[in-house]
């Protein structure tokens, strides 16, 4: 576990260079793929993935959206940083690799789950942002 | 807009000079990966705050239509290429709000949005490549993969990145430089594994492409999609089943021919 944790921090904020974020978010970028990282890991087991996918991005959004006011920076900066371990990059390659390879069932389940996954993240951040946007209008 | 428009009234620029803004910002941050509707977004504040409020834009991954006003012209940008560069998407943010602040002109404006179309990566190359390479060493992790095949891993990345960026400046054609990328990141690993180095070749392959797969590109589209953004939703999913198609190929070769 905590091996996930060192990496996901590092590979979040190695992604955030190839990204060209400023420079002064790299930590919090990483800070963000990490927690969002963890909270998959733990969910996944007992919700699946899909699910577990939808709330790490959801609380990792509403954690952007903090980041963001604090640092002043767009929220996308953190919200991608987030989301960078949680994208189903891998899935899809995977599916894409059964389809060469003539193994279509298979690349049809994985394609499934890539396209299920990536529904669920973008759900999270776009739930993320009407939280914020109803705790603004009350505050 | 923070400011009262009673104390701020701007001065009514040309329809031309505002169409003009507003494309680049726009054409700015699509470049540099910005969702469909931020670029909207940002087009409409500036042309705002420049005295148009009624201004529509139709946006697309590779082209924008713009209209400032009922009684101007529409304009329209195409786009070529796209990144993911957030430091550009940040840049133009923030001209866009010291705009509407008062704090710059429109010439000013434009001056600082032509710097920032012309600005490079803010790091340099063999620190991107190193970033690549330890990127994929750490995912090879998070799929579960053992620490002794974590250097295997992080070479290949590395190799991989290397490829992609030569051969993207060789032809600019996006789905070959991602091909030939996937099939080097395919030999090497294969390479390492036959010399007993590396150990799981699958665990390896999936580390090393993650930086060239395009998980971030479906997750914009379906982001798009939800939001109603049809027409880009669908062309980003198309650039992203592309991507991935090319690196599963690029892979798959490598595999069969050794």
């Amino acid at each position: 576990m905590f091996a996930q944790l060192v990496t996901s921090f590092i590979a979040s904020s190695a992604f955030t260079i190839l990204f060209n974020t400023p420079k002064r978010s790299l930590l919090q970028c990483g800070i963000a793929g990490m927690i969002s990282w963890m909270i998959y890991l733990l969910l996944q087991g007992i919700w699946g993935p899909i699910l577990a996918s939808l709330i790490a991005t959801t609380l990792v959004g509403i954690m952007g959206q903090i980041f963001a006011r604090l640092y002043k920076l767009p929220v996308i900066i953190f919200s991608v940083a987030g989301i960078i371990p949680l994208v189903p990059g891998g899935i899809a390659y995977d599916a894409m690799r059964k389809f060469v390879e003539n193994d279509h069932n298979a690349a049809v389940q994985l394609a499934a789950q890539a396209f299920l996954i990536s529904g669920s993240i973008a759900m999270g951040l776009i739930l993320s942002e009407v939280l914020n946007q109803m705790v603004r209008r009350r505050a | 807009m923070n400011s009262d428009p009673v104390v701020h009234k701007p001065d009514r620029a040309d329809i031309a000079t505002t169409t003009d803004l507003c494309l680049l910002a726009g054409k700015i941050m699509l470049q540099s990966g910005a969702e469909t509707y931020r670029v909207e977004d940002t087009m409409s504040r500036i042309a705002a705050c420049l005295g148009f409020p009624k201004s529509t834009s139709y946006v697309t991954p590779t082209g924008i239509m713009f209209q400032a006003d009922e009684a101007g012209a529409a304009k329209l940008t195409g786009i070529a290429e796209r990144t993911t560069d957030l430091q550009k998407v940040t840049a133009v943010n923030g001209i866009s709000r010291q705009l509407s602040g008062g704090q710059l002109t429109a010439e000013q404006a434009r001056l600082k949005l032509k710097e920032v179309e012309c600005a490079a990566h803010a790091f340099p190359i063999w620190l991107q490549i190193a970033a690549a390479s330890i990127a994929s060493g750490c995912f090879m992790i998070m799929f579960q993969g053992g620490w002794n095949d974590f250097v295997p891993a992080m070479f290949s990345g590395g190799f991989g990145y290397c490829a992609v960026i030569y051969f993207h400046q060789l032809v600019r054609v996006k789905f070959f430089s991602e091909l030939m990328a996937s099939f080097v990141v395919g030999l090497i690993s294969l390479i390492f594994v036959q010399l007993g180095w590396g150990h799981a070749l699958d665990k390896i392959i999936i580390g090393s492409v993650m930086p060239l797969v395009p998980g971030l590109l479906i997750t914009n589209a379906v982001r798009d999609l939800m939001a109603g953004h049809l027409v880009s939703g669908l062309s980003r999913g198309v650039e992203a089943f592309l991507t991935a198609f090319a690196i599963g190929t690029g892979i798959a070769v490598a595999i069969t021919i050794f």
